[in-house]
């Protein structure tokens, strides 16, 4: 039985906001079982005694000092925009007209 | 060719500071070399012709008029497209980016910008780092120099083909798994991995926050570490970036090419050394003429064994994808980079531009791993995978300190084989993901690594890489046992190995 069926692929497609046509959620579904039969294999490796490591460093919280400074201007935020409108993100429409 | 794209970095920073040459002269050189030769490799995606030989003439106005500069000023560099660059085009890439030109420097560029480095353009890669052979750019892939018809490692691909072309004398990476020392590997050039930190990440397009690590890629040790001195340093603007612990690596570079390594201890990983791991025999062969050289010397060469290295590839493809499908979120067709209508669908919802963007926008290896991560992620599956694989960087952790214990430096081959032909892997990205697999375990403990060439494979003729680890904040060692190899080897060989690659690109002029 596979590890990941053609419908979980479709609905974690959802989830990651990616459309993708039935020719690929076919060819992702059986690349993915295989990648996930190749990484299955941690499960077994640690007990519960091990504690999870999520990162090489012990991290702490850096702060800097609350104080104003300048930043980009609005035509500098706004160079990389899709869209823009009167120093406005322009982003497409959500709700109906009326 | 202009001889002057043959120097190393330290040549040209000599020849620049006594005034033999001047900046503009080194950025035309390699500009002329790009125009000649990219064409066939296509490691750049972008050059930057006119502000390079501005920023050249500027280094040589400053030098006329007396200024003290850098070490490195107006040598050339070719940077990585995963670097944002004020005013560069910076695509990652990838089409989601395609145009984009950045509003800021990314610190790592900063830092060169500072040193007087002439930035020459920016280089191919797998599309968001995400690959090992560049063939996954949106871009079309980048040639080996050795070889027209194989892959140049990746995700580096177009920095590390861009050395062994002789377009650029340096060049930056990042390495998430292995993305710079791979290339390095395949390529008969050097590619260092620093300790995690020590490089800011700033303006470095994200793949997996912490894993991810910039360093420099050169065609000599020395070089590798002139670039890194310019490179790393504490940043502010990155939170994990290492306040101290910043050894001098040119010192060691220079130390070791002189005095050698006599006395220190020299691990070889017995899970990373033959057995099942796919090792091709030229690999092998040239891996273990390094020890002897490296004996010869009066380095100690001891065994160790890392078990939880076996595990490492299976746990980095559930980190890694884990903390891309997170930080690939970010493009969702609103703010910057590409945007997409559905087709047919008047008022369409920001969600189904959202997922019309990213179906357009992403490739296929980059759609895999977000779902791999978003799958890894997910309700009832993260103490299974996710968790599992945490667990699993503990142990690799523990290993790591057991076997730095027992030696100051450990060694393996970089890669398990030799640049393989363009597409070979391309269906089976299984097979490609265990390219790295000697790599991987690096990253996530946060060490330092090295890769140098150690030779050529009997049954191909290309390039073979030897990988040096060092503990996290001890990136001195591998300089000082890099260059102390790479002088026996170079010895042996009579000069650089580049100086043995087939004359492939200049045929094709």
């Amino acid at each position: 039985m596979p590890a990941i069926s053609r419908d979980e692929v479709a609905h974690l497609a959802g989830l990651a906001r990616i459309e993708m046509s039935p020719d690929e959620l076919d060819r992702m579904a059986g690349q993915l079982d295989v990648i996930l039969g190749a990484v299955a294999q941690v499960r077994e490796v640690a007990g519960d005694d091990v504690p999870a490591t999520s990162h090489p460093m012990p991290l702490v919280n850096v702060t800097r000092p609350d104080e104003p400074r300048p930043g980009l201007s609005a035509e500098q935020a706004l160079a990389g925009a899709p869209a823009q409108q009167e120093q406005r993100f322009r982003v497409p429409r959500i709700l109906e007209e009326d | 060719m202009s001889d002057l794209t043959r120097r190393t970095a330290a040549e040209l920073s000599g020849l620049l500071a006594s005034g033999e040459v001047s900046a503009v002269e080194v950025a035309r050189a390699h500009l002329d070399r790009i125009a000649a030769v990219d064409g066939d490799v296509h490691a750049f995606l972008h050059t930057a012709t006119e502000s390079a030989l501005a920023d050249a003439a500027a280094v040589d106005a400053a030098r006329a008029a007396g200024e003290q500069l850098p070490t490195l000023a107006g040598v050339p560099i070719a940077v990585k497209d995963v670097m944002t660059t004020q005013g560069q085009p910076t695509t990652a890439g990838s089409k989601m980016l395609e145009g984009w030109v950045p509003p800021y420097d990314a610190t790592v560029v900063k830092n060169l910008r500072q040193a007087r480095l002439v930035l020459l353009g920016k280089t191919n890669m797998d599309e968001f780092a995400m690959g090992s052979s560049t063939e996954h750019s949106a871009y079309g892939p980048t040639r080996n120099p050795w070889d027209l018809n194989r892959i140049p490692g990746g995700s580096g691909g177009g920095s590390a083909a861009a050395l062994a072309a002789f377009e650029a004398p340096l060049a930056t990476g990042t390495d998430t798994g292995g993305s710079i020392r791979q290339p390095a590997s395949v390529t008969g050039t050097v590619g260092v991995k620093p300790t995690y930190g020590a490089v800011s990440r700033y303006g470095l397009i994200a793949m997996a926050s912490s894993l991810d690590q910039a360093g420099p890629c050169a065609r000599t040790v020395l070089d590798a570490a002139l670039l890194h001195e310019v490179m790393a340093g504490h940043d502010p603007l990155d939170s994990t970036s290492l306040k101290d612990g910043y050894p001098d690596v040119v010192a060691a570079a220079r130390e070791g090419a002189r005095n050698g390594i006599a006395g220190l201890k020299i691990g070889v990983i017995r899970e990373l050394h033959g057995g099942d791991g796919g090792y091709q025999a030229g690999v092998l062969a040239r891996f273990d003429e390094s020890l002897e050289l490296l004996t010869k010397a009066g380095a100690e060469i001891v065994e160790v064994s890392c078990p939880s290295f076996t595990s490492a590839l299976a746990a980095y493809y559930l980190i890694m994808p884990s903390e891309a499908s997170s930080n690939l979120a970010k493009f969702d067709a609103m703010r910057y980079g590409l945007r997409v209508g559905p087709q047919g669908v008047e008022a369409p919802s920001a969600e189904q531009v959202m997922a019309a963007t990213r179906a357009a926008g992403f490739g296929d290896e980059v759609k895999r791993r977000i779902i791999l991560g978003t799958y890894a992620l997910s309700s009832g599956y993260y103490d299974a995978y996710y968790g599992s694989a945490q667990k699993v960087r503990t142990l690799i952790q523990r290993d790591f300190a057991a076997a730095f214990a027992q030696a100051d430096v450990l060694v393996s081959p970089t890669s398990p084989t030799t640049a393989f032909q363009l597409g070979a892997k391309l269906d089976d990205p299984l097979s490609m993901y265990l390219q790295d697999v000697a790599t991987i375990p690096a990253n996530l403990a946060g060490v330092p690594g090295m890769s140098l060439p150690s030779g050529l494979a009997d049954e191909d003729g290309l390039p073979a890489g030897i990988q040096l680890l060092a503990p996290a904040q001890a990136d001195d060692r591998l300089y000082r046992v890099g260059a102390a190899l790479e002088s026996l080897l170079n010895d042996g060989w009579g000069g650089s190995i580049l100086d043995k690659a087939p004359k492939t690109l200049e045929a094709t002029k």
